[in-house]
Parts: structure tokens; C-alpha cells; sequence
């Protein structure tokens, strides 16, 4: 076990050195270069040639990339445009609130989709497989800001939920970690957690239709293929009882597809999370993203995109780690 | 004894069919009896015909600001239905209705655009990656797989973030990139597997130059995922198309209808005026998606030799 953890780790080490260079590679195709480009409106010849200097544009293009390379590894993007404060910290600010909200949408996610894939597979060609079909197919036809002005509209006002923001005004709740919930329940504010949640409803469901539509599909798929393997026949044939079979034949090994699927969706959760955290003015890190990209917040934007595709690298090798844990099988290979 | 010898042929000659017939074939004839495939279909159908005759649909001009005067921005307004502007109009007093029609044109254009560039890129480093296989193979693999270790959306936002003046090119660009990985790591994967095929091997022992059988042989035999995937795409290119005009990215001219602009820019300025300029384009690309998935999905269905009978 611990030998396949090491070699997943290593096998990421390429990838993420490749990426360090698309990303040098990037900063530098920007328009009007990269010194033009991070200084924004307030670039004149003076400034452009001074950050050259101090970024090291002057110099060869290796020791270029090792210079950035070194930036990145402590944490060094520069300073946002928008708010004149070091890129790093605001992502440390922000980044619980996209937690919070990617977790919840995940647990959504999973908390429907599976059980809906599940009966869909179980009872196939029947009024609810049909149901499910449809729904999860429209589900990826929707765009999903739209979705989120949608529920603004026809859901807020009569679920007495807040469409907008991550605290009521007026609420002086205290921030500890910046997980709004985790901090309510450290300080005893209840009024504060509960506040949390209710900011979180409608966002976490916007943002949760994606993962929640593809992860029905393949947990379908997948338990249909399960259904039709050797083991499942014997298991029946041995007379094991139908509540067995459905549990620990059929549920577990049709389930190991969807836990990679987990993983995938990841990216398709950051990259919904820069849609509905505009649209809820949830402030998290796609919310700074998106207005990173209205003002052209180029050390900004560098920054979380470098910071959103590590995590997505992360969480992926993750997966392929548990996915050893829960199948065996994975590990020989 | 007439009925018995048609009883005895009866499985014979249904066998004889289907072993007779291409997979292209018995896919067609399967899609046909598949009311998704159907619906799907029709929609794509509807959309294509729509797109290729809307100058000649289109009852107004959809350039034409003739009620520009009537709509104020600052207080408010703008009109809603009336007598020959059955969905009123837009922020610059256009014909809303006349703007949907022709938009179809626009967005299947960008759709098609973003899947093509896609796949073409994509059919290239993958074809080369599992025809020579090797070094080749692995480099190709390694870049394709830090373009896939982007989220989508990021990936398209930091290619169409790279021009300091977005247009609609910029946006078919920036949204077939995200394309480009997947369909390359298809067509590589599909490759691979007709590498060790046995009718590839006979063509290589029978002298076959290696250019012929990647050309005639592996390529024409690999492209049954390509094709579904693409079906795929071009939902999900309309789909990130209409989120980088919402994000900013998308084409700055106000002339152009296009239904992912209009969502995407109704969806920022007018929702709390007129919903309505959000909500039409909106459905529009919601059944124009759903179409494509449903012929994409019936179709992978259809091609799935599993499924063949």
C-alpha cells in the first residue's frame, strides 16, 4: 500500500512540472507582456522596465522560469490589482468559502445521485428510470448561471432564503478559520451557523446539478453492467438473500466507477463554482476569479488558475489512492 | 409444409442479416426505432434548418434600431410585446424575435467551429500518439494530460484571457481547447486497440506501407468514439461559450446575436427589467443541448457493439 502511494505521488511530479511551465509560458503571451499586463492601467515605461527588473525579465529565459518557479513555491503571485493585496492572502481568505460551498454541493451530489442511479439501474425501462434519464439529461443541457438566477427568482423570496452573499447584514459573526459554519459552532453563534446555511442552500443546489447529473449516469451504467457479471448470478444462485446480494455484491463493486466519477467532477465544480459564486456574490475564490477576469487582475487570475488546476491534480491523485484502498485489484497493477 | 420451410428460414436468413450488415448499418437502423434517437434528432434537425434559412425567417431586421427611443436604460424600460414585435425588443430596441432566429445561425457556427478546431487538433496529436506509439506516444500523452488537468471552464477562461481584445474567434478558440485533450486521448486509446488488431497485422504482413494502414485501416476503424464525443461537444461548446460571455470573454460587438451573448449579457444587465431577454435564449440553448446530447448518447448506444443483435 504504502509503495503505491509513493509511486502515485511521483507519477504527479511530472505533471505538475509541466504545468509550472504552461503557466510561465502563459504570464508571458499575455497582452502587452507580462510586466504591461500585471501592472494593469497604471503601467508606464518607468514601471514596465522597474518590474522587469525586479522580475527578472532582463534576464535569460531558464533562469526566468527557476525564478518564477521559486516565486510559486512560496507562495510569491504578486500583488491583485483590484484590491492592491498579495494574491496568496486573498486566496487563503477566500478559499474556505469555496470549500465549503464545493463540499456541499459534492455531498448533494452524491447523496442523490447515487441512491437515484442506483433505482434507476434496479427497476431499468420502468416510469422512474425513465425520470432519471430525462432529468439528468436536462441537467447537463442547463447553463448553470442561468440555473442560479433562476432559483434568485422563483425559489428565494418563497423559501425565505437569501440569494445573495455568504452573512446577512447586520450579523457580527466571528471569523475564526472563515468556514462561516465551523466558526458558529467553535464560538457558540448558532444564529451565525444557521445563517451559513441558509446563504449556502441555494448556491450549494446550483452548483450541485452538474456533479449530481453525471454521477447518476454512471452510478446507473455501472450498477447495470454489475447486474450482469458471473458473481451476482452465483451469489443469487446460492440462495444468498436479495437484501445481501444488493448490498455487498452489487452496490459495492458498481459503486468503484463512480468514486473516480467523484473525482472528475472536482473540475467541474471549480469550474462551476466561478459561475455560481458570481451569480450569489458568494465570496469565495470563483467569485474572485470572475471579477479577476472584468478587470483583467492578471497576477490574480495567474494565481488561482495555477492554485485551481494543483487542487484538481491533488484531488484526483487522491482518488486514484482510496480507489486502491476500496478495490485491491488497482494496487497489483 | 409451406409454413414449415419459412419457420426453419425464418432464423436463418434473420442471421444472415445481421451478420450482412456494417455496424454503420445496423446502427442506423437501431438509432431509427430509438425514440431518443428520434427526438434528438428532430431537435438537431429543427436547429440546422432554423440556422441555415434564419435571414430568410426572420420577419424584421435585426439590426434595425427603429425603437431605440422607446427604451430607457436609466428608468428601467424596456418594451415588452406589442403589435409586430411578438417578444419585444432589446436593450438597443431591436426585434428580440428576429435576433433569437438569427442567433441560431451565430451559435451553431460557434458550436460547430469550437468541435471541428477540437477535433481536428485533438484527431491529429492523438492519431500521431497511437500511430507511432513509443516516446511519441508518451510525450504527446504527458501534454495531454496537463491540458486535462485543467477544469474545463479554467482552461477555456485562461486561453480566452490571453487576448487583450475578445471576439467571437477568440471564443471558438478558447472553448475548443477544452476539446482537444479528450479527443485526442480517444482516438489514442481506439488506435492502440486496432494496433493489435488482426486485420492490421494481415495488412502489415501483406506488405501494407504504414502510412496506408494508419490511413485506411486503424484511422477509419477508430473514429466511432470521436464521432459520439463530438455529438457531445457540440452541446457542451454552445454551453461554455454562453459562460465566458457571462464571465466578460465573449465578443464585445453589439451587433451580434448570438444566443450564449444574449443569455450571458441579459443574465448580467437586464435581469431585474426584463427576464424575458435571458429566459428566451436561455431555453433556446437548453433544447438545442438537450438535442445534441440525446442524438450523442442514442448514438454511442447504437455504436456499442454490445448492444448489437
Amino acid at each position: 500500500m504504502f509503495r503505491f502511494l509513493v509511486r502515485r505521488l511521483l507519477q504527479a511530479i511530472p505533471t505538475l512540472f509541466i504545468l509550472s511551465i504552461l503557466i510561465f509560458a502563459w504570464l508571458r503571451s499575455l497582452p502587452g507582456g507580462p510586466a504591461a499586463a500585471l501592472l494593469g492601467d497604471k503601467a508606464t515605461p518607468e514601471k514596465i522596465a522597474n518590474l522587469n527588473h525586479v522580475l527578472g525579465l532582463d534576464q535569460p529565459i531558464i533562469l526566468q522560469y527557476f525564478g518564477f518557479l521559486g516565486r510559486a513555491f512560496t507562495g510569491d503571485f504578486g500583488n491583485s490589482l483590484v484590491s492592491t493585496q498579495p494574491v496568496m492572502g486573498e486566496i487563503i481568505t477566500f478559499l474556505p468559502a469555496t470549500i465549503e460551498l464545493g463540499l456541499s454541493a459534492m455531498i448533494i451530489a452524491i447523496v442523490v445521485g447515487i441512491p437515484a442511479g442506483y433505482l434507476s439501474a434496479r427497476f431499468r425501462g420502468g416510469p422512474v428510470d425513465n425520470l432519471v434519464i430525462v432529468l439528468s439529461l436536462i441537467g447537463v443541457a442547463v447553463p448553470v448561471f442561468f440555473l442560479g438566477y433562476m432559483m434568485q427568482d422563483l425559489l428565494a423570496s418563497p423559501l425565505g432564503l437569501p440569494s445573495q452573499g455568504r452573512q446577512a447584514a447586520g450579523l457580527d459573526a466571528t471569523a475564526i478559520t472563515n468556514f462561516a459554519i465551523l466558526d458558529g459552532i467553535m464560538t457558540g453563534e448558532w444564529d451565525a451557523v444557521w445563517d451559513a446555511i441558509k446563504h449556502l442552500i441555494l448556491p450549494a443546489f446550483a452548483l450541485a446539478t452538474i456533479p449530481l447529473a453525471v454521477i447518476t449516469r454512471i452510478t446507473r451504467a455501472s450498477v447495470l453492467d454489475v447486474l450482469n457479471e458471473d458473481f451476482v448470478r452465483t451469489a443469487n444462485s446460492k440462495g444468498l438473500t436479495q437484501q445481501v446480494v444488493r448490498t455487498r455484491h452489487v452496490l459495492r463493486n458498481g459503486l468503484l466507477p463512480v468514486v473516480t466519477t467523484i473525482g472528475l467532477q472536482t473540475g467541474a465544480l471549480l469550474g462551476g463554482a466561478v459561475l455560481t459564486e458570481r451569480v450569489f456574490n458568494f465570496r469565495g475564490l470563483g467569485f474572485l476569479l470572475a471579477e479577476g477576469i472584468e478587470r483583467r487582475d492578471y497576477p490574480r487570475l495567474q494565481a488561482l488558475l495555477l492554485f485551481g488546476a494543483v487542487v484538481y491534480v491533488l484531488v484526483n491523485m487522491l482518488v486514484d489512492v482510496s480507489y486502491g484502498i476500496i478495490d485491491p485489484r488497482v494496487r497489483v497493477r | 409444409m409451406n409454413t414449415l420451410l419459412n419457420k426453419k428460414k425464418e432464423p436463418i436468413d434473420k442471421l444472415a442479416a445481421a451478420s450482412g450488415r456494417s455496424l454503420g448499418g445496423e446502427a442506423l437502423r437501431r438509432m431509427l426505432r430509438s425514440p431518443v434517437a428520434i427526438t434528438g434528432g428532430a431537435i438537431t434537425g429543427l436547429f440546422l434548418l432554423l440556422a441555415i434559412f434564419a435571414p430568410l425567417l426572420a420577419p424584421k431586421d435585426p439590426l434595425d434600431r427603429t425603437l431605440q427611443d422607446q427604451v430607457q436604460l436609466g428608468r428601467g424600460i424596456i418594451p415588452g410585446s406589442m403589435p409586430g414585435y411578438p417578444l419585444g425588443v432589446d436593450d438597443f430596441g431591436r426585434d428580440f424575435l428576429s435576433r433569437l432566429i438569427v442567433g441560431a445561425q451565430q451559435t451553431l457556427l460557434v458550436g460547430v467551429l469550437a468541435t471541428v478546431i477540437g477535433v481536428l487538433i485533438g484527431v491529429l496529436i492523438g492519431g500521431i500518439a497511437g500511430a507511432f506509439g513509443g516516446w511519441v506516444d508518451t510525450v504527446l500523452m504527458r501534454l495531454v494530460d496537463v491540458m486535462l488537468s485543467f477544469p474545463s471552464l479554467l482552461l477555456a477562461i485562461s486561453i480566452a484571457a490571453l487576448f487583450a481584445n475578445p471576439s467571437q474567434w477568440t471564443v471558438i478558440l478558447a472553448v475548443s481547447m477544452v476539446g482537444v485533450p479528450i479527443f485526442a486521448r480517444l482516438l489514442r486509446g481506439s488506435m492502440l486497440v486496432q494496433r493489435d488488431a488482426d486485420h492490421v497485422l494481415a495488412a502489415t504482413s501483406l506488405g501494407v506501407k504504414r502510412g496506408a494502414i494508419v490511413f485506411r485501416h486503424m484511422l477509419p476503424n477508430s473514429l466511432g468514439p470521436v464521432i459520439v464525443q463530438a455529438t457531445l461537444t457540440l452541446a457542451t461548446s454552445i454551453l461554455e461559450a454562453a459562460a465566458l460571455s457571462f464571465l466578460g470573454l465573449g465578443d464585445p460587438d453589439p451587433s451580434r446575436a448570438e444566443w450564449g451573448l444574449m443569455l450571458g449579457k441579459a443574465s448580467r444587465q437586464f435581469l431585474d427589467i426584463r427576464p424575458e431577454l435571458a429566459y428566451y435564449p436561455a431555453i433556446a440553448i437548453i433544447i438545442v443541448a438537450l438535442g445534441f446530447t440525446l442524438l450523442g448518447e442514442s448514438l454511442r448506444e447504437a455504436l456499442d457493439p454490445k448492444n448489437r443483435r
